[in-house]
């Protein structure tokens, strides 16, 4: 069998990254349970990090620690299933709008639940 | 090859990227991908050719600025490499001050040598007992050698250099630093729309950048927007200023086919100025593609104005934006 393409090559690696990332975040700033917690968030930086998160979630190059996915969301408080559930959700459909197909994007929400713990600081 | 870094000379392997060189000889620079997505990493080449890849996704202003991304920067020769936003002095004297309006003075210095920068960039002023305050220059490198540099300053009671310059007389002396910001127009696409707009004192900066632009023979509309607080603040006046002194004198570059527009908004009237800069974008329906937008004035504003482009679904890479922040006490 031969070498399988990841999905970030697919996409177009890096360059498709930030594209990606920001209409994502768009959704995520559309919606009202979410909004809020970005209010005082700095834009470049929290593309920046969910750029880098992207990267490995999409199969790219696996550089990014993540190590502060917790204590960046432990001063949220009160983040529930529900806001995590929410994000996802608009990764997913950020993803259909790009034309990745389900069973692609299931595999990126397996990614993405992998740190439903670290996020929700439990 | 070598690279070159704060004064010391590091060994960088065939095929090996700024970052991992670095870190290979114990300087960690910030980084986080390590993939040329996130752009943690960026530095600036002082001198040398970082690569073709170096420069993946980053915004042309960037570029010009000589910006890398260090985790996908491949050189084939001798490089040298600074922090973003590293500095140098140049000597300048005062040499004249005039009320616009009351609380936003007009500062002209003489350098003692021409400082390159680019129409909408900062310099920073510093006065011999150490204060420095950083202040985005309202004209273009030709205009500064004939008149000086000029800088629009909003006077703040109690504020360190603001109040001092208002007092001051011409013939004093300053220092000024390395010019800075990505807030400056690129060429490359003369019919793209430029949407400037700005808050107080953020007007100069995108004046300089609308001479600029006119100067680099921009073809496509220019939407000027300039709010404050109270009418006196709209300190250029509610119709069109000149923009064609932007131009190096003789030059044959003052015909311009460009459209400029100009409008003005006082914010104490329940206006807010993104609504006005969400109005003008979405007027420009499928010119939005190219248009670019660039945004100065009080930190606030800046944030809204961008945000709102944003969720119009203009990317960031097409929004410049230089935040005014008055200085911690």
């Amino acid at each position: 069998m031969t070498t399988q393409s990841t999905l970030y090559d697919r996409l177009g690696g890096s360059l498709a990254i930030r594209p990606v990332t920001e209409a994502f975040y768009r959704k995520v700033l559309a919606d009202d349970l979410l909004a809020s917690y970005f209010d005082d968030v700095d834009m470049d930086r929290q593309i920046a990090k969910q750029a880098a998160f992207l990267t490995v979630a999409l199969g790219g190059p696996n550089n990014y620690s993540g190590r502060d996915l917790r204590v960046a969301h432990s001063s949220l408080g009160e983040l529930k299933d529900e806001h995590f559930d929410k994000v996802v959700a608009h990764l997913a459909q950020t993803l259909r709008e790009f034309g990745v197909g389900d069973e692609d994007i299931a595999a990126v929400g397996a990614v993405a639940e992998s740190v439903r713990n670290d996020v929700l600081n439990r | 090859m070598l690279l070159t870094f704060e004064g010391r000379d590091y060994e960088l392997r065939p095929g090996e990227s700024v970052l991992e060189g670095m870190a290979r000889h114990g300087v960690g620079l910030p980084s986080a991908c390590r993939a040329g997505s996130c752009q943690a990493c960026l530095v600036r080449a002082v001198r040398g050719d970082p690569g073709p890849d170096a420069h993946r996704g980053l915004k042309e202003t960037w570029r010009e600025c000589g910006y890398f991304l260090a985790c996908v920067a491949r050189p084939a020769s001798d490089l040298t490499v600074a922090q973003p936003g590293s500095d140098v002095f140049t000597p300048a004297t005062l040499s004249a001050l005039h009320w616009l309006v009351p609380g936003v003075l007009r500062v002209r210095l003489r350098p003692e040598r021409p400082i390159g920068f680019r129409g909408g960039q900062h310099l920073t002023l510093s006065r011999g007992d150490g204060v420095t305050r950083s202040y985005s220059v309202a004209n273009l490198p030709a205009e500064a050698e004939r008149v000086g540099l000029e800088f629009h300053v909003r006077v703040y009671p109690g504020g360190a250099m603001s109040e001092w310059l208002a007092r001051a007389r011409p013939g004093a002396r300053l220092r000024i630093g390395a010019p800075a910001g990505e807030c400056f127009y690129t060429p490359g696409n003369p019919g793209r729309t430029l949407l400037l707009a700005g808050t107080g004192t953020g007007i100069g900066p995108l004046m300089a950048i609308a001479k600029d632009a006119l100067a680099r023979h921009h073809a496509g509309p220019i939407v000027l927007i300039h709010g404050a607080a109270r009418p006196a603040g709209l300190y250029l006046g509610t119709r069109c200023p000149d923009l064609e002194t932007g131009c190096p004198p003789g030059s044959q570059q003052a015909i311009t086919t460009a459209k400029v527009s100009w409008q003005t908004c006082v914010l104490s009237d329940g206006a807010d100025i993104e609504e006005v800069v969400n109005r003008e974008y979405a007027a420009l329906g499928d010119r939005t593609r190219t248009a670019k937008a660039y945004l100065c004035g009080g930190s606030g504003s800046v944030t809204r104005m961008r945000r709102a482009l944003f969720m119009a679904g203009m990317s960031l890479a097409d929004i410049h934006a230089d935040q005014f922040t008055a200085a911690a006490s």
